[in-house]
């Protein structure tokens, strides 16, 4: 049996410190990114595209080299993240269930109805 | 299938995921507190995301202008209001002890007490720091510019419940956490996994997973809520 996979089979998890002390660093800069797209006040598909973009880079580091999941064996890691897949169709369902009722709304109540001020002011 | 009992010949990749599932035997090869803290996540998982998701369904619903984060959370300190400056300056606090948590779990590994139990307890206060500033936030949000879960003066009334909703429930999950990791450090300090565990310090990892998520769901709060 090679060393690492008797680490593996034992669930031990030893990496050099420097690995941590990378994605530490790359975890402030890419938040400081995230922070600078609001600060200078990006617009649009710009905004979003980024803010998604440094979100997922954040979130990924964060579950494979802090929460050990790049060294992992595929069972486990399928058993965790293949079932928040199911999510995507939540997200997609709610979001046309949204429009839906944003248009309703529109429809029924005309466009910003709920700030016309009441009768006794 | 004898031959596949023995450790020797585990296979790796896909066939590792058909052997791992189909065998009569333990089908992850990590320590069960382990595997039952990842299952755990999973499922929290889907509770932070079913509360940003109704955040993002009555967000898109409303027909009344949302409230914009970056005004609602700008800070003064004296002179120009800064853009959401308290909540970057949280998510600088959460990273940090998310850092000194990776370390505490690599010292836990090397079997360096000292250093272990000091790691720990810094994240447990870098914790401490984040939900005290939540707690400013809040106060300042209530008393001073009048937000409540049923409305608001800014906007959306839906507003003020998603944001007490959602940040209400991460903060408390940051609290559990603290008091999680003061009690793993103290067990580690005191030598109780010496005595009870074989000096086994895996609890210090599986807490450093629970801590890692919390920070990971802060991430995400950080995109959507604040930033959006």
């Amino acid at each position: 049996m090679t060393q690492s996979a008797a680490t593996h089979a034992e669930g031990h998890q030893q990496h050099p410190l420097g690995i941590y002390i990378g994605v530490w660093i790359l975890l402030f800069v890419l938040s400081g990114f995230s922070y600078a797209v609001d600060y200078y006040h990006l617009e649009g598909a710009l905004r979003w595209s980024l803010i998604l973009i440094f979100m997922f880079l954040k979130a990924g580091f964060i579950v494979a080299i802090f929460m050990h999941m790049a060294w992992e064996r595929l069972a486990l890691i399928f058993a965790i993240t293949l079932p928040p897949l199911c999510l995507l169709v939540f997200i997609g369902l709610m979001a046309v269930e949204g429009d839906y009722t944003y248009l309703t709304r529109l429809q029924v109540f005309g466009p910003a109805a709920e700030i016309v001020p009441p009768a006794h002011h | 299938m004898a031959e596949a009992e023995s450790p020797a010949v585990v296979a790796s990749g896909l066939k590792g995921v058909a052997s791992d599932w189909a065998d009569d035997k333990q089908a992850f090869h990590v320590p069960w507190g382990k595997a039952m803290m990842w299952i755990f996540l999973l499922s929290d998982t889907f509770i932070f995301s079913c509360f940003l998701i109704s955040y993002m369904n009555v967000r898109i619903t409303t027909t009344v202008p949302w409230p914009i984060p970056s005004e609602v959370f700008a800070l003064s300190f004296g002179g120009e209001p800064i853009p959401l400056i308290l909540i970057a300056i949280m998510t600088f606090v959460l990273i940090t002890s998310s850092g000194t948590m990776a370390l505490a779990v690599n010292y836990g590994y090397r079997r360096d007490k000292r250093k272990t139990v000091l790691l720990t307890l810094a994240t447990a206060v870098l914790g401490a720091t984040f939900v005290g500033m939540q707690a400013f936030e809040w106060t300042k949000l209530i008393v001073d510019e009048g937000i409540r879960p049923w409305g608001n003066p800014m906007g959306a009334a839906q507003f003020g419940s998603s944001f007490f909703m959602i940040t209400g429930f991460h903060g408390m999950h940051v609290t559990a956490g603290v008091i999680y990791l003061i009690v793993v450090a103290t067990r580690v300090g005191t030598g109780y996994y010496d005595r009870h565990r074989g000096g086994n310090y895996e609890m210090v990892e599986i807490a450093g997973l629970y801590w890692h998520f919390v920070d990971l769901v802060w991430v995400f709060i950080f995109a959507f809520f604040y930033l959006w």
